[in-house]
């Protein structure tokens, strides 16, 4: 009896062992996703299909609010914190936390041929030639139209030539006509901004590659503070916070409380699934300035991260969600512009887009000839940052009197030049 | 019960050894350092720690957060904090959102602290005397304390906020409706009425605790003497609850000084920096912002720890004051 239950003692022991040997072995990815649509939904459903085919691998898909990524991500790496993989838009500013990941994927060329073009803004050096993630998606800045609003007003919607003059002057009959409660909005935030302040003549560098502010800035910003006090903007959005925190304008303009927002291409989705058949709305393209039309590029990264514990198993996932079939069902279902190679040439068939999102889609896409090269050069800038930020914090503070645009131009300035001292040292 | 003291009796009995041994080691005047030295190493690994880091920040420079990997800038932090061309214009300030923080601190302050305690103390007042619902009413004021204070602020900014409930009201009534929390004004006018709808009832019940406290027989002899009402509340309840009242006050000025979760979650700050106080700034700098300057942080903060014990002497000061006052009675 007593021989029997040692017995049944030690092959329970070694049976539990065993578990713990095999727990021991499985690796588990954490990824930290935001989505402005339902980016980490086809993540965790492709991240399944990676564990069936991965046994001992698990993926934990976290998903969490944008402002985490801009806010908690960067203190969690700082202080070697942090997940395996995550998806970040400050490409170049979290650089240094980036894993290379070239030696555990299958194909470097496959990488090299589709994603050859956006590699380096993940690299943190020129010289660089590691493989730290891919972009998921390119986007784009631009604005988008209450198309029934404008038919209501009987406006006719201003060409695609049209300067922003002339979209605020329509986009203000229109909200005259429909009383709604301002004719237009931007998203609050200094990439939104930049795109308009290029079109207005902004170098935004100067000869030695340093930020400037120049005059074409001054302009953007002094018409923008005056469309504030005149009313056509939205004050809700860019008063009603305060420091440079970030706030979308997309909401109001779902809610038909503006004719016409200054977003982003990674909106399509949202307002696919929000707005419905409530109104019409399009994706114009980006209203000009004296020297140009443009909006600013960017786009999310997936990227692999040096806190991870699990190299192997990252690259592994990485290399399966980069692949083609894997990529065009995320861009497919997230109705977003490619960063792949030669799926943008093949072309997405994005199956759930409306025919609004798919015009909205091709607008963005045709947009990108028109946009500016100082908007690539500002959107790779490792301190870009620093003139978005003040730019934010200060115009607020023009907009609702606390200072005149032209102090909120020297007030930008000296706190760019702050922040990159900083940032420097 | 008799059972639980037994049962901790044989519990500190098993720890008798150690104490004799430790007595006869140390000696009877050193003993007492074993007894605090647990709670000396939670309170230097989780305060005095913490404010050395600190002060390693505030010291330091750059963008990075370990703190060996930061270069050392001595003051420079102090000095990009006060550096202003002019004091009496904000503007000329380098970091005039730090100075505007201050003196948005120090305005809600006054403000919030003055009407905090008079409203308190009358409705403490109140509530003690024989109303009908008594219990319901001190159940009604003390039930906001109870709410976690994001909680409080997304409620008052669903009411206030342009398309919300206060805004309904008045398009209902056909009237205009009011940037609630878009004019610096209101902005500011709401987040002290906030701060004082959500922690009132805290300072109510003190105030409450004090009143039960003072001897009835004392208002009746007041009331033998025929004082009036009036004459009663500034001879006898106001000096005898005095010592609650100074507390009443020191909490809600610091408190009033740490102001930030309420007041973030309701307006940003803003609109501008119309509602941006100190706490909010040092968070903003060290956290919020996408370059975080942790040193121009810390070396604010360590400014606003000294406002803080600057306030604490004051108390104690005070307490010293009143309780000497009372004793001359």
């Amino acid at each position: 009896m007593l021989t029997s239950i040692s017995k049944t003692g030690i092959a329970a022991a070694a049976a539990a062992l065993m578990g713990l040997s095999l727990t021991a072995q499985a690796a588990e990815i954490r990824v930290m996703c935001y989505q402005d649509g339902v980016e980490c939904d086809v993540t965790a459903a492709q991240a399944k299909r990676f564990e069936a085919a991965n046994p001992g691998t698990k993926v934990v898909i976290d998903v969490v609010p944008y402002k985490t990524i801009v806010e908690q991500l960067p203190v969690q790496l700082a202080a070697g914190q942090g997940p395996d993989i995550a998806r970040v838009t400050d490409l170049g500013g979290l650089s240094k936390y980036y894993l290379d990941v070239s030696a555990h994927v299958k194909d470097r060329a496959y990488w090299e041929a589709n994603f050859g073009a956006t590699l380096p803004w993940l690299r943190p050096t020129a010289t660089d030639k590691g493989i730290y993630g891919f972009m998921s998606q390119l986007t784009m800045t631009g604005p988008y139209v209450n198309k029934t609003l404008f038919e209501q007003a009987k406006v006719a919607l201003p060409g695609p030539k049209a300067t922003w003059d002339e979209w605020v002057e329509a986009a203000r009959k229109v909200s005259k006509a429909t009383q709604t409660p301002a004719a237009l909005a931007w998203d609050r935030s200094g990439h939104r901004f930049a795109g308009p302040a290029i079109s207005y003549g902004a170098k935004i560098f100067d000869a030695k590659g340093d930020l400037v502010l120049d005059d074409g800035y001054k302009t953007t910003v002094n018409k923008f503070v005056a469309w504030h006090k005149d009313g056509a903007m939205l004050k809700e959005v860019w008063a009603g916070s305060g420091g440079s925190s970030y706030a979308d304008s997309i909401g109001e303009f779902k809610n038909g409380r503006v004719a016409m927002v200054l977003s982003g291409s990674w909106q399509i989705n949202r307002l696919q699934k929000d707005i419905g058949n409530a109104f019409d709305w399009v994706a114009v393209p980006n209203p000009c300035g004296p020297v140009a039309c443009s909006g600013i590029p960017g786009g999310a990264a997936w990227v692999a991260l040096k806190t991870s514990k699990s190299p192997k198993e990252v690259g592994m996932f990485l290399d399966f969600i980069a692949s083609e079939a894997n990529y065009a069902e995320f861009t497919g279902k997230t109705e977003n512009i490619p960063a792949h190679a030669g799926l943008a040439k093949k072309g997405v068939p994005y199956p759930g887009a409306t025919p609004a999102a798919r015009a909205a889609l091709a607008s963005f896409s045709a947009g990108v000839a028109s946009l500016s090269p100082v908007a690539y050069q500002f959107q790779g800038y490792k301190f870009n940052r620093a003139m978005m930020l003040p730019t934010v914090a200060r115009v607020t503070q023009a907009i609702v009197g606390e200072m005149s645009s032209d102090e909120a131009m020297t007030k930008i300035g000296a706190d760019m030049a702050d922040a990159v001292k900083q940032a420097q040292k | 019960m008799h059972l639980a003291v037994r049962l901790c009796g044989y519990f500190f009995n098993l720890f008798e050894p150690l104490f004799r041994v430790g007595q006869r080691w140390l000696g009877l005047s050193r003993l007492g350092w074993l007894f605090v030295g647990p709670n000396l190493l939670v309170f230097g690994l989780f305060t005095f720690l913490p404010i050395l880091i600190n002060l390693v920040y505030a010291t330091t420079g750059g963008v990075k957060l370990m703190p060996l990997e930061r270069p050392f800038t001595g003051v420079e932090n102090f000095a990009i904090l006060l550096e202003c061309r002019d004091y009496f214009d904000i503007q000329s300030c380098r970091k005039d959102v730090f100075w505007r923080a201050i003196f948005n601190t120090i305005r809600f302050s006054l403000i919030q602290v003055v009407l905090m305690v008079g409203l308190s103390l009358l409705t403490a007042l109140v509530l003690n005397r024989k109303i009908i619902g008594r219990g319901f009413w001190r159940g009604v004021f003390f039930y906001p304390v109870l709410l976690s204070p994001v909680v409080v602020a997304l409620i008052w900014k669903w009411l206030l906020q342009s398309q919300g409930v206060f805004n309904a009201g008045l398009v209902a009534a056909g009237a205009s409706p009011v940037d609630w929390l878009l004019d610096a004004g209101w902005a500011f006018f709401w987040t002290v009425f906030v701060s004082i709808w959500a922690h009132m009832g805290f300072y109510t019940l003190i105030l409450l605790a004090g009143l039960q406290a003072i001897p009835k027989d004392m208002y009746e002899a007041a009331q033998l003497d025929a004082a009036s009402p009036w004459r009663t509340l500034r001879r006898i309840t106001l000096p005898l609850l005095m010592p609650n009242l100074i507390v009443v006050l020191v909490l809600a000025l610091i408190r009033a000084v740490q102001i930030f979760d309420e007041v973030f979650v309701l307006t940003g700050g803003g609109p501008g920096s119309a509602t941006t106080f100190i706490v909010q700034f040092i968070y903003q700098t060290g956290f919020a912002e996408q370059i975080h300057l942790y040193g121009l942080a810390a070396a604010a903060s360590l400014l606003l720890a000294l406002g803080l014990i600057a306030l604490t002497l004051a108390q104690l000061r005070l307490t010293r004051a009143s309780t000497a006052g009372q004793k001359a009675r």
